[in-house]
């Protein structure tokens, strides 16, 4: 019971910032605003979904936000070739899942951790999008901008497109033998090998799972900049490592739910906001955050042991 | 040596003895073997005194630092906060100047280790009685640190003339060896290095180091506080960055609040991994640490005497670390990374 | 799937809440206009926190700002990431704020979130670092001088100090920095008068703007170039950095170990950042103009746009209180002051 309790927390603790803020200052709280902020942050969101996935199978994933970009800059190549729109979404979410796959095979076949392979492509996948398009930039065809503000039952598209794929990881991870498998690998690994888990392919899906997670999220960064750069979302990876643990991920591996991971990432994006309206000084913005996150768990886990006694 | 058969094996218990011996750093020497020798065939003034001079100006920053970091990593931790704490100490430091510019050098030291002490211990006593993993703890000071950093400094960059030549001087002066200076930064680093590893050799905690990072749950059966080592770890960990944040202050003259020690944490982990140590703990030396940060030195001084065009520059650094990574596999194979 | 339903049930309430919030906010809530009598509020938006540079142009932006008694604001990301002021803009835009000038961190990745502001009729200045190529994406331009000239300049003051004879080579900042190419590319063409004949740009080094990459990078120039007699640095962490290493080594010129006359140094920084270098002699003499003239312009032209509703366009000239007449060039840049060059004799009259 504890672990889900647990869980619970970030989802209290958005909704107590929200109610809390608003009341305090209301002139600055408009919930059109909010949705049309919150498209600021659905690529980490996106991100911060695969991480859940790598950080259950106990794994981590740092080259995140270079495979996005990277993504992004070689969309913009194509664009430029003349590949239309519906070629290039099919051939940025191959690209992004295959240069995760890459990461996967890495760390399974050739048992290197993955920390340390994902530090290397972290450089490298970076490295990759600058030579490609130094420093100049590519400028996305009109028909593709401007997702963010395109809207659907007054929801912007991104937050629609996140929503779906958040419930779609919730399936995968919750109700399916690969969910489990990852799980399995997260919290014993050699005892999934003795019960015929295929640990391998389970460490490549979940690395090309998260590849395709850039690969769309380079699609929406793509289209909300209008821009293709090689130095756009630096500092990404770590963003969406943050909101996996805030949202109950143990970085041990082995536990964490997409709930979790997706009310974490409605507490930051509302925090952030809230904070920017206010007019907190950036200082003040980063110092904060930090707290957050280790307040956040060290709760979490006085929570837990508050259960685990009440079971007791 | 060490062979893992079957999957998901955890390393054998590993005795400290097996700290100091040579095979773990064969992977960074030959590395750095055949990037010296390729850089020298294409560009011969590789060997000049100003490129190896520039080589051993790269590393002093990056070795205590690492020093520092490979204490962590061997108790079974990591630590990301590295950077901001360097950031934070080289502020502090810079502001005890600008008050009292006629600090002698020991006290500025000192004052650098004490600050890098007190966030450190911030850390160890998060990570170790507040029971939170070490990579979320020191993710969130990363920012945290750096944010305060700030606040300390206003806004304001501690400039060259708030920081006295007897300093800087540290970073041009030294001992002269033929035609190449050894600088005072760079005999420092290495005094720092030869005490790191006097006390992962000899002292008790050092040992205890390894027995908690090579396998925790038998180093507390045998009585070994856990939470104290550990504790004790980020402490140390935290004050070799502090100083790391006075020699930078040294090495170029000002000290900036945003972007002092950016970035340096990924470097400082690299520079620790490459040298043989491994990510899970327990097991790893100061030599192959130092070669690891002598490697990624002569990395940063290749692509530049190379003349290789800025925008292939990271790409030849990620492919260079990933072969690292790669060749080092062997040892370093393991199924899970912390 | 009732445990699905369960799981996301919480969700869903928070998604009813905001839309519910909706429906009662934000019809009574009125849209961002400035109502009479109401003070003018802007906002000065700098690269990053920290940053001495523009520090002094918040200063000049500030000290104006109070003499024109409106409402102003400094708010700076914490880091020059080229994404990393378009949360900084969304919600100043949301706080009402009729104004913001910006020192833009990339010269087209802001090019949508400016556009949406200028929708909602915010007036968007740009102060220092401007949207090179996508100027149509702001209002006014201020640059601190006129870019075509530095290149020049620069290139002149080197020219003097070696006898506009020998081998030089640039350190700048990033591949991607546009003012830094923009310099460079003047540099380049200030060398074909020839005046310049006999000095040849051997290369173009890049330090990223970080100490230990421009100080290994300058490193680089010296080790590859022997004949080296001079670098110049437009960038102030790159200059910063190329002293510390002439000073280390010793060969600028006049310096202990110099081969020949020594190397020379110069660029563009602050003067209280090369205070030291110049008095020890490591650096003969830089450039720069005054920073918190941009602010202070910045803030006139933002009073004169919004609570006078003038608009400018290229040809029209105004008076600004300090800083004389000022006339608006193509592309709406306004140019705020000149290039002051700095050495022994006069950089203790500086504060900044």
């Amino acid at each position: 019971m504890g672990l889900k309790k647990m869980l619970f927390i970030p989802l209290i603790a958005v909704l107590l910032a929200i109610v809390g803020v608003t009341r305090s200052m209301p002139q600055l709280m408009d919930v059109r605003y909010l949705l049309d902020s919150s498209t600021l942050y659905v690529e980490t969101g996106l991100l911060a979904l695969g991480m859940t996935l790598v950080i259950i199978s106990g794994n981590i994933d740092l080259s995140v936000g270079s495979n996005l970009v990277l993504t992004a800059c070689l969309v913009a190549k194509l664009f430029e070739r003349g590949w239309s729109i519906s070629l290039v979404l099919v051939a940025a979410c191959l690209l992004g899942t295959s240069f995760g796959a890459l990461n996967g095979i890495m760390v399974a076949k050739f048992r290197l951790p993955s920390f340390l392979v994902t530090l290397g492509t972290m450089a490298l996948y970076r490295g990759a999008a600058q030579a490609a398009l130094g420093p100049a930039s590519i400028k996305l065809p009109g028909g593709f901008k401007g997702i963010d503000q395109a809207r659907l039952f007054g929801l912007p598209w991104p937050v629609l497109i996140f929503f779906a794929l958040a419930i779609g990881f919730a399936y995968l991870l919750h109700r399916t033998f690969l969910g489990r498998w990852i799980f399995s690998v997260g919290s014993n690994e050699r005892a999934s090998v003795y019960s015929g888990v295929p640990t391998d392919r389970v460490k490549i899906s979940v690395f090309a799972i998260t590849g395709l997670m850039a690969g769309i999220g380079a699609l929406l960064l793509d289209s909300r900049l209008g821009v293709a750069r090689y130095d756009v979302a630096r500092g990404i990876e770590l963003d969406s490592i943050t909101i996996a643990v805030l949202g109950g991920t143990a970085i041990q591996g082995g536990k964490g739910t997409v709930l979790g991971t997706v009310s974490a990432l409605a507490l930051v994006a509302f925090a952030k906001t809230a904070m920017g309206v206010a007019n907190v000084k950036a200082e003040y913005q980063l110092t904060a955050m930090g707290l957050l996150l280790v307040l956040a768990v060290l709760l979490t886990n006085l929570a837990g042991k508050f259960s685990a006694r009440a079971i007791a | 040596m060490r062979q893992y058969s079957g999957s998901g094996k955890q390393a054998p218990w590993n005795t400290w003895q097996e700290a100091i011996s040579i095979h773990r750093e064969r992977t960074a020497l030959a590395l750095i073997g055949l990037v010296c020798f390729a850089t020298g065939l294409k560009e011969p003034r590789f060997f000049q005194a100003q490129s190896v001079e520039s080589v051993l100006l790269w590393m002093p920053l990056i070795t205590v630092a690492a020093m520092g970091e490979l204490i962590v990593i061997l108790s079974g931790g990591i630590d990301i906060s590295i950077g901001s704490m360097l950031g934070f100490s080289g502020i502090g430091v810079g502001l005890i100047f600008k008050a009292n510019p006629h600090l002698p050098i020991a006290a500025a030291l000192s004052a650098g280790f004490a600050i890098g002490f007190l966030l450190g211990t911030t850390n160890g006593v998060i990570i170790s009685w507040g029971r939170v993993p070490p990579l979320v703890v020191t993710i969130a000071t990363l920012a945290s640190f750096r944010g305060l950093t700030f606040l300390l400094s206003r806004g304001d960059q501690i400039d060259s003339s708030m920081i006295p030549d007897s300093l800087t001087s540290l970073a041009h002066r030294g001992i002269p060896l033929g035609s190449l200076t050894f600088s005072w930064l760079l005999v420092f680093a290495l005094g720092i290095c030869f005490l790191t590893a006097l006390f992962l050799r000899f002292s008790r905690l050092g040992r205890k180091l390894f027995a908690v990072g090579g396998n925790a749950e038998a180093a507390y059966l045998r009585g070994i506080s856990i939470s104290r080592t550990t504790f004790v770890a980020y402490a140390i960990c935290g004050a070799l960055a502090g100083l790391a944040g006075v020699m930078y202050a040294a090495r170029f003259g000002f000290v900036n609040p945003g972007s002092a020690g950016q970035n340096f944490e990924l470097t400082v982990i690299a520079a620790v991994v490459i040298g043989g140590t491994k990510l899970t703990g327990g097991e790893g030396s100061v030599l192959g640490v130092l070669l690891g940060c002598l490697l990624l030195s002569c990395i940063n001084v290749a692509l530049s005497v190379l003349g290789i065009e800025a925008n292939w520059q990271m790409l030849t650094y990620g492919l260079v670390i990933l072969a690292a990574i790669i060749t080092d596999g062997a040892r370093t194979r393991s199924r899970r990374w912390a | 799937m009732k445990r699905i339903a369960k799981l996301f049930a919480p969700t869903a309430a928070l998604l009813v809440c905001f839309a519910g919030c909706n429906k009662e906010e934000s019809q009574p809530s009125p849209p961002a206009q400035p109502a009479k009598g109401v003070k003018t509020k802007i906002v000065f938006i700098p690269k990053n926190t920290g940053n001495p540079y523009f520090n002094q142009v918040a200063k000049g932006f500030e000290e104006a700002a109070q003499a024109l008694n409106i409402e102003y604001d400094t708010q700076a990301p914490a880091t020059a990431d080229a994404t990393s002021q378009i949360s900084v803009i969304k919600d100043q835009v949301q706080r009402g704020v009729d104004v913001i000038v910006l020192s833009a961190n990339s010269p087209d990745a802001l090019n949508e979130t400016l556009d949406q502001a200028r929708k909602k009729g915010v007036v968007v200045i740009t102060v220092d670092s401007d949207l090179t190529g996508n100027e149509s994406h702001r209002d006014v331009g201020v640059l601190p001088t006129d870019f075509s000239k530095i290149g020049l300049a620069q290139i002149d003051l080197l020219g003097k100090l070696i006898d506009y004879e020998g081998e030089f080579a640039i350190l700048s900042a990033t591949t991607d920095a546009p003012n830094q190419n923009a310099w460079i590319a003047g540099m380049k063409d200030a060398l074909k008068n020839p005046r310049f004949v006999k000095m040849k740009l051997v290369e173009i080094a890049y330090g990223d703007d970080e100490p230990q990459k421009s100080s290994t990078e300058t490193e680089g120039l010296l080790t590859k170039h022997a004949n080296l007699r001079g670098i110049i640095s437009p960038t102030s962490v790159g200059l910063a950095a190329a002293a510390q290493v002439l000073e280390n080594t010793g060969v600028y010129a006049g310096g202990p170990k110099a081969k020949g006359k020594g190397i020379v140094l110069t660029g563009l920084s602050t003067p209280s950042q090369m205070k030291k270098a110049v008095e020890k002699g490591v650096v003969a003499s830089f450039q720069l103009w005054n920073p918190a003239d941009m602010g202070a312009i910045a803030a006139h032209l933002a009073v004169k746009m919004r609570a006078d509703k003038l608009t400018f366009k290229p040809g029209d000239s105004l008076e600004i209180p300090g800083h004389g007449t000022i006339t608006v060039g193509d592309k709406n840049i306004v140019i705020a002051g000149s290039l002051i060059t700095f050495d022994k004799s006069n950089i203790g009259k500086f504060d900044f």
